[in-house]
């Protein structure tokens, strides 16, 4: 676990509360030992400069070896105040009270022994003391000082001393912990003030990226995050600039699309009027002309159908089409579509009577009649058109038996003007076809799928709620 | 043969349409605006009007209700697929059927053929002259009265009530009444029913919005009664 994977906040807090603590530790940590050894070497020497004056003042000494009596009075004397003191000499001790040579410790023996002034912090009785030993001195007749081989030692409590650095120590701890809580607080603060506005662009980015180009930042302030948040906007206004370009360039090409198509219907209107008087007279004319005459006429079947399939996805662009629902036998329906195509012989049905679905009647004519023409045209007979009515829905299969629709074919079957098969004639392809039927079936709330079933063959599936449900 | 007014003001779609309407064996006066074909009408008979909505001038539903206003002779009118609104609009101002332009001219004949369709080919009619409460019906003069007055019925309004009325009670879907009135079944379009049920209305109840001779039976249809 690294620190990446705690968050913006966590790692805030992190930094704080090391930051913290570090600190606090250093300044308090330093400060007590500085304190602490003050306080101590006060006492220290409060303690051995007041037994040495006392040593000072029993001399001088008449008579070497101190009688028992003269050890005793020795130690009530050094041992007067609350330090107890303990003497010895050669063996011999007294004490001023319970204390006894064997609390003293060996090495601060030694030293004494040897004529040295000491002293050393021990524990007795559960506390802190300073124990102190020195040798009595006796004035040589030449006026200098020599030891009389008589140790004494005195022990100095050093509790209120303790106390006073307890206390230090305490308040130590409590300045570390306040200081800790301290950062802890002001941690989450600046956590709160740079996560705020980095949620807020967070959430105004997936605002932008679920297509709301108007979304805007708040900019606070001049810092960073405010200049992220500045490059966030122009980001964003540039796109919605780009995007609407792109939307007016795409609503002027449907528009063009779709004004050019009712431009062209007058002159079809008038040439589609005559295209029977072509057919009609096309068997009488020679050769040619009325080769001439019948693909004019047939052409211009096709130029008005075409016409009619771009004003109609036109109006689905536009979002302008509706639906006109009627009560139907759906089965009736698709049998009137198959007879005024002239399609009945050449396809297999099985359309049971009795299905009733509310739909609009002329788009599910297209529908159906785009599925067929589709099949009869690129698939191998039998053509098959199946009705059957799952629960609140009628499903329309029209099935043929052809080698079927490769993958990239399937994924492009309903797109306008897609040609499966590169090497057929415009002419011949279905155009438009597919792409209304599909937009028709959307506009009842349905669905149109192209697949392939087994064992071989291209399948569409329509399906339509039955109770007229967009 | 019948006498047919094209009104249309695109010379070539009006040209072509005459041709083959001509060649269909009509007699065919095209004139180019509404207000002609009006003029034309209160001098010369016509047995059905052709008419074209997007007019300059008088538009093609001002024309269609004048006409209606004086006569009872079958209207078509030409219209674009994308306008569903004139459809409407064009049934409602008593068009009694409309042909979706680009339109071949097997398709607009077989309409006029429809509509000039006189009676019903009904081998066993129960008598001549029926009585439902206000209202006879005589099918063999084709007359129409209510209260002992002559309902003046455009030639679809009466094929309506003809089909509805010859069996009270029955509920036609608005397909059947399609087929019947209309020729054309599953692939016409039922607001045509809808708006020539309105018009019938109009001129046989006492109150359109409580209707006791063409009753409505929602989500089925129509039928005639029961009174």
């Amino acid at each position: 676990m690294t620190a990446w994977t705690l968050g913006l906040r966590g790692r805030l807090l992190l930094a704080f509360a090391v930051l913290g603590l570090t600190t606090t530790a250093l300044v308090a940590g330093v400060s007590y030992g500085q304190a602490r050894t003050v306080i101590l070497q006060k006492a220290q020497d409060a303690a051995v400069v007041s037994l040495v004056d006392q040593a000072a003042r029993v001399l001088p000494l008449r008579e070497l070896p101190p009688s028992q009596d003269q050890l005793d009075a020795i130690a009530q004397n050094l041992g007067e105040g609350p330090d107890p003191a303990v003497v010895a000499y050669r063996g011999r001790t007294a004490s001023s009270s319970d204390l006894s040579l064997d609390e003293i410790p060996a090495e601060l023996r030694g030293e004494v022994t040897g004529g040295r002034v000491v002293w050393q912090r021990v524990t007795m009785g559960g506390g802190p003391w300073l124990a102190i030993g020195t040798q009595l001195m006796t004035e040589r007749p030449d006026g200098g000082t020599e030891p009389t081989g008589i140790e004494v030692y005195r022990m100095h409590a050093l509790g209120d001393e303790q106390r006073s650095i307890d206390q230090l120590a305490a308040l130590a701890w409590s300045t570390g912990s306040a200081s800790l809580v301290l950062a802890v607080l002001l941690a989450l603060l600046a956590a709160r003030g740079v996560l705020r506005p980095v949620r807020e662009l967070g959430r105004a980015a997936r605002r932008l990226g679920e297509g709301d180009l108007r979304t805007r930042a708040t900019v606070r302030g001049t810092d960073e995050l405010a200049g992220v948040a500045q490059i966030f906007n122009q980001t964003a206004e540039r796109l919605e600039r780009q995007v609407g370009e792109l939307r007016r360039m795409e609503a002027d090409a449907r528009r063009f699309v779709a004004d050019v198509s009712h431009e062209l219907r007058t002159p079809l209107a008038a040439m589609t009027a005559v295209t029977d008087v072509l057919d009609e007279e096309s068997a009488r004319l020679p050769g040619d002309a009325g080769k001439a005459a019948r693909l004019v006429s047939q052409e211009t079947q096709n130029l008005a159908q075409l016409v009619e399939d771009l004003i109609e996805i036109s109006r689905f662009d536009a979002g302008t089409a509706a639906l006109s629902l009627d009560d139907l036998d759906v089965g009736a329906a698709v049998r009137a579509t198959l007879r005024s195509r002239g399609w009945t012989d050449q396809v297999e049905t099985e359309l049971p009577d009795g299905i009733v679905a509310r739909l609009d009647p002329r788009r599910l004519d297209v529908i159906v009649a785009n599925m067929v023409g589709n099949a009869l045209r690129h698939g191998a007979a039998p053509v098959t058109v199946r009705l059957r009515a799952p629960a609140g829905w009628v499903e329309v299969t029209v099935a043929d038996h052809g080698s079927g629709l490769p993958p990239d074919v399937l994924a492009r079957a309903f797109d306008r003007f897609y040609k499966a098969d590169t090497a057929r004639s415009r002419s011949d392809g279905a155009g438009l076809g597919l792409a209304i039927a599909l937009a028709n079936a959307r506009l009842h709330g349905g669905s149109l799928v192209a697949g392939n079933r087994s064992p071989q063959g291209a399948v569409f599936t329509l399906r339509l709620p039955s109770g007229g449900g967009a | 043969m019948s006498r047919v007014l094209l009104i249309e003001d695109h010379h070539t779609v009006r040209e072509g349409l005459r041709i083959a309407l001509t060649r269909q064996g009509h007699a065919v006066d095209a004139v180019d605006s509404g207000e002609r074909g009006l003029a034309h009408l209160s001098s010369a008979p016509a047995d059905v009007v052709v008419l074209d909505l997007m007019l300059p001038g008088m538009d093609g539903f001002e024309v269609c209700r004048r006409i209606r206003a004086s006569q009872d002779l079958p209207i078509i009118m030409l219209t674009a697929r994308d306008d569903d609104m004139d459809v409407v609009a064009g049934l409602e101002a008593g068009a009694d059927d409309y042909v979706v332009k680009p339109v071949q001219a097997r398709v607009l004949e077989a309409r006029i053929r429809a509509v000039l369709r006189r009676g019903n080919a009904r081998a066993a009619e129960p008598a001549a002259v029926e009585k439902h409460a206000d209202l006879s019906i005589d099918r063999a003069a084709l007359v129409v009265r209510k209260g002992g007055e002559p309902v003046g019925l455009a030639p679809t309004e009466l094929r309506l009530l003809l089909e509805l009325s010859a069996t009270p009670g029955r509920v036609h879907s608005r397909q059947q009444l399609l087929e019947a009135v209309w020729d054309q079944g599953y692939l016409g379009d039922s607001r045509l029913v809808d708006a020539c049920v309105q018009r019938l209305r109009a001129k046989i109840e006492d109150d359109t919005t409580a209707p006791v001779y063409v009753q409505t039976v929602r989500g089925f249809g129509y039928r005639f009664g029961p009174l």
